[in-house]
């Protein structure tokens, strides 16, 4: 099955080339340390998931490319085109003269409508040349004014014409300390309509990301390509293909599927963190070797302690013993909390990976008591090593993970809207001073019941 | 990708504009080697058959023909323009772009608004509808014009009307030369308070500038030129005040250093919606960021570095050096102290071979110093260019929205009312129809309402943020 994936805006658009290179890249590499057979059906569920084929044997990305001026675009198009592996289609783009302008209302209410049906047509055109579609990545940031709020309008069109299929938002948040003065207006307005229309919200922080750059991957400049590099192989390493079930050979159909069934029981709760280890440069690749005992206890552990890499664990945190009195609400301002998970996904790739043992993610108090722990958590494995790396674990969260990020921004949008600055620019297209309270709203409820998940 | 169309309006507006054309020229030749008319360079240039009589001319892609500038020039004498038109630039503009009088305004606001605004009403709509025509998306009309004469001033703020009223949907950005203390014309702070008003109620966003700041700015390059340190040698092309390298040798003028700094500071203000880079700023992102209330959009800008050093490896000591500047109040190109007043956003536009951490790591470490409003606190907008202007391999534009304008405004009206109060000069307004004595107090009190503006702010700044109670949901 097939996933079509949209890029808008400046920032979909870079990382969309980024993690199409990387999934290609990673479906190439000669160092898969299994077999040919193997490594051919691997290669060959990777292309039906994320490409399709011209008549002159150059895959083409399943992907339609989205932004309101036309600089990013040309340059996505070509840099992919020169790498002479794979490319885009010559006719998936959509572009237009003017961008957004970093304004929300701007890309959802008036770009959204205007260009409505040309985006649509070249998402249908996309659709039809899958021969199943397992459903959609959208790839946005929510600091800007295309990727946020055209992006926001896109995922709500796609809800209505494709409602058996799957939607999944590939959320970048910016860095705390700006890139956007707006970006927390922005963020909230696009946070609280993805909450209605998406059936998943996969984030990657920048700040994050630029941390695994500058301590484990050694970078001294870092570039946004950095980043985003870095980003789009934490999202191969959770979408390439697995094996369907335990003990089998054959790849995974439905990852989109099993990934929602078996992390989004609730539509209250749709946010989703991503981690994966080891994480480094290609030259201290080289020298390393891992194994799953202890790849695992630090994934372990990252989850339990919200690290956003795997070093400068804490590794004091430690879950609740049961028997005692319930944890109770998380406190927002407490630095050492405990991360309490509604479901996790543990993704497994490389040597001897039937070897590993997982118990330690089975624990009970790892889990708020509303779901059992063989239905909370699942795992994915595969032998084929990703990316070069021997062995790679990746974990993808539904747990606290982002409510202290969201409480942030909601609290600078807060303490911005109540001074009412900036509110004329939304205004002038249309939205108004309650569709911003709405969205506090909706959102003050989702970290309220992010909260309280420890009860 | 957009096109924006300048409009240079009295002597300074002119002469500055034709700094801005030379530079612009030069730094599209250094950055487009096969002379293909590309989107960039479309964004303020036409591409024109001249051999074509009228106007079917244009040519929208291939090799460059001929590059016309999509500017209007207009001046009530006829000696700047004139000049402008022979001299090496008269193959960029052409005559139908024009419109000039011959007896002047007569340094005063009334004359070039009311008597030369009417007259030539009609043929200023004719001009700019033809620009509009030949532009694909026209995003920005940039106005460049002095506030203390008379044309520029006048003339200048009357079309900021017809611009708003036949363009609203295109940006409104306007060059103000203020009139420094030592100003020679009398009656510039009554030229200066009736243009502000104008520009309080019809522009999208100001970037004042004063000569005397320019001139400081100059003074300083001079010194460092001059000083021969053991070792360092400027760069060629380098001096951001120097039209050394232009198309043509032109004779150096007086004022010509002043002008390239205000030219370099529109052309890095562009650059990033004209070249590609890992994170654009367009201009509509400009007054979207910086802009938190529509009266409140004058931006104080610092151009750095104003030259460069000789030196090949530069580390990036140098560039965290270039940081440091921006926010210094001798690289402002107004006389003002951002960092002793209250920021209400902050842009930096960074061209060259810089990257994301570079910025992040001095955002940082100047965060401290910085003082920024209560309900903005981390105000940055920031973007990453990746073609550095010419003879530099890295520039910042920094662009604040800070309470440090209010000085400049503050004596302008002291100014004003030294005179006003005396009625000196009055009689030379009056006397021109439809100029009132409430022309006079209603510039005022709007002058003194945005000061007011700035004034509460300002009391913010000693307060402590305050964690204002969220909504509480019921879960």
């Amino acid at each position: 099955m097939s996933i079509v994936t949209v890029q808008l805006g400046q920032c979909g658009n870079q990382i969309g080339f980024e993690v199409f290179d990387a999934l290609f890249s990673d479906s190439h590499c000669p160092q898969g340390l299994c077999s040919k057979r193997e490594n051919e059906a691997y290669q060959a569920s990777c292309k039906e998931r994320f490409f399709s084929e011209e008549e002159n044997g150059v895959p083409i990305a399943r992907a339609v490319l989205v932004d309101m001026e036309p600089k990013v675009i040309n340059q996505t198009l070509s840099k992919a085109a020169h790498s002479g592996r794979w490319k885009y289609g010559q006719h998936s783009c959509f572009c237009q003269k003017q961008g957004s302008g970093n304004n929300w209302a701007y890309g959802y209410s008036v770009h959204g409508p205007r260009h409505e049906e040309s985006i649509m047509n070249l998402i249908q055109k996309e659709v039809e040349k899958c021969d199943s579609l397992n459903g959609f990545f959208i790839i946005m940031s929510m600091a800007g004014g295309t990727g946020s709020g055209l992006g926001a309008f896109v995922t709500q069109n796609l809800q209505d014409q494709y409602s058996n299929s799957l939607k999944m938002n590939q959320i970048i948040w910016p860095y705390g300390t700006g890139e956007v003065i707006v970006q927390n207006y922005n963020s909230i307005l696009t946070l609280s309509h993805l909450y209605q229309s998406s059936d998943a919200l996969l984030v990657h922080e920048n700040d994050a990301v630029h941390k695994i750059c500058a301590k484990l991957m050694n970078i001294k400049q870092i570039s946004f390509r950095d980043i985003n590099q870095v980003l789009a192989h934490q999202l191969g390493s959770v979408f390439q293909p697995t094996y369907s079930g335990e003990g089998s050979f054959h790849y995974r159909r439905n990852p989109l599927g099993d990934l929602m069934e078996n992390l989004v029981p609730h539509p209250e709760f749709k946010m989703l963190g991503v981690r994966n280890i080891p994480q480094m440069s290609e030259n201290s690749l080289a020298y390393s070797t891992f194994t799953w005992a202890g790849l695992l206890k630090h994934l372990r552990q990252m989850l339990i302690s919200n690290a956003k890499m795997e070093e400068g664990i804490d590794w004091q945190v430690r879950p609740p013993l049961s028997g005692l009195p319930t944890r109770g609400k998380m406190s927002l301002n407490k630095e050492f909390h405990f991360n309490t998970s509604i479901a996790n996904l543990v993704i497994l790739r490389g040597k001897d990976v039937h070897s590993a043992e997982l118990g330690a993610f089975k624990d009970p108090a790892l889990y708020t008591s509303w779901l059992e722990p063989v239905h909370a958590f699942s795992v994915w494995k595969t032998q084929r090593a990703f990316s070069k790396y021997e062995k790679s674990a990746a974990l993808v969260s539904n747990s606290q993970f982002l409510v202290k990020p969201l409480d942030t921004i909601v609290g600078k949008a807060w303490n911005m809207f109540a001074s009412k600055a900036y509110i004329h620019q939304y205004t002038k297209f249309g939205i108004e001073e309650e569709d911003f309270l709405d969205s506090f709203t909706l959102l003050e409820q989702v970290i309220a019941s992010y909260c309280n998940l420890g009860f | 990708m957009t096109q924006s169309v300048v409009i240079q309006v009295g002597q300074c507006g002119n002469q500055i504009g034709c700094c801005f054309w030379d530079l612009a020229l030069r730094e599209h030749a250094a950055v487009n080697q096969k002379a293909i008319y590309d989107e960039a360079i479309s964004s303020f240039f036409r591409n024109v058959d001249t051999r074509v009589v009228g106007d079917g001319g244009s040519i929208s892609k291939g090799k460059i023909c001929s590059l016309k500038a999509r500017a209007v020039l207009i001046d009530m004498e006829e000696g700047v323009v004139n000049e402008i038109l022979q001299g090496p630039l008269r193959d960029v503009f052409d005559s139908k772009q024009l419109i000039t009088d011959i007896s002047g305004s007569g340094n005063n606001w009334a004359v070039g608004h009311k008597v030369f605004g009417s007259l030539y009403q009609e043929q200023i709509l004719e001009k700019l509808r033809k620009s509009a025509e030949h532009c694909d998306c026209l995003q920005c009309f940039f106005i460049i014009h002095s506030m203390g004469g008379g044309t520029g001033s006048g003339l200048g703020t009357f079309l900021l009307k017809v611009l708003e009223d036949e363009f609203p949907e295109v940006y409104r950005f306007v060059t103000s030369i203020y009139p420094s203390g030592e100003d020679d014309v009398i009656t510039s702070p009554y030229n200066s308070m009736l243009a502000m008003k104008e520009l309080n109620e019809h522009a999208d966003c100001v970037l004042p500038i004063d000569n005397q700041s320019l001139f400081d700015i100059i003074s300083k390059i001079d010194l460092m030129v001059n000083s021969g340190k053991l070792g360092t040698a400027i760069k060629p092309k380098s001096l951001v005040t120097s039209s050394a390298g232009a198309f043509k040798k032109r004779q150096e003028k007086p004022f010509d250093a002043m002008n390239n700094i205000v030219a370099n500071l529109l052309l890095n203000l562009t650059s990033s919606a004209r070249f590609e880079g890992s994170l654009n700023m367009d201009l509509n992102e400009i007054s979207m960021n910086l802009v938190p209330f529509p009266q409140l959009h004058y931006l104080v800008s610092s151009l750095t570095p104003l030259y460069t050093l000789a030196d090949v490896n530069i580390p990036s000591r140098r560039l965290d050096q270039m940081f440091s500047d921006a926010f210094s109040k001798d690289h402002q190109l107004i006389r003002a102290d951002p960092k002793h007043s209250l920021y209400l956003a902050c842009a930096l536009m960074v061209r060259g071979n810089v990257q994301i951490s570079d910025l992040r790591r001095n955002i940082e470490r100047l965060k401290p110093s910085l003082r920024f409003v209560s309900w903005n606190q981390e105000g940055w907008k920031t973007s990453l260019c990746s073609v550095p202007p010419v003879g530099h391999s890295h520039s910042l534009l920094a662009l604040a929205n800070n309470t440090c304008v209010k000085p400049t405004f503050i004596e302008l009206r002291e100014r004003f009312t030294r005179l006003y109060r005396k009625r000196a000069h009055l009689h030379h307004y009056l006397q021109i129809e439809g100029m009132e004595e409430s022309c006079f107090t209603e510039a005022l009190s709007s002058l003194s309402a945005l000061i007011q503006e700035y004034n509460q702010l300002d009391a913010t700044k000693s307060m402590p943020a305050e964690e204002l109670p969220r909504l509480s949901v019921a879960v």
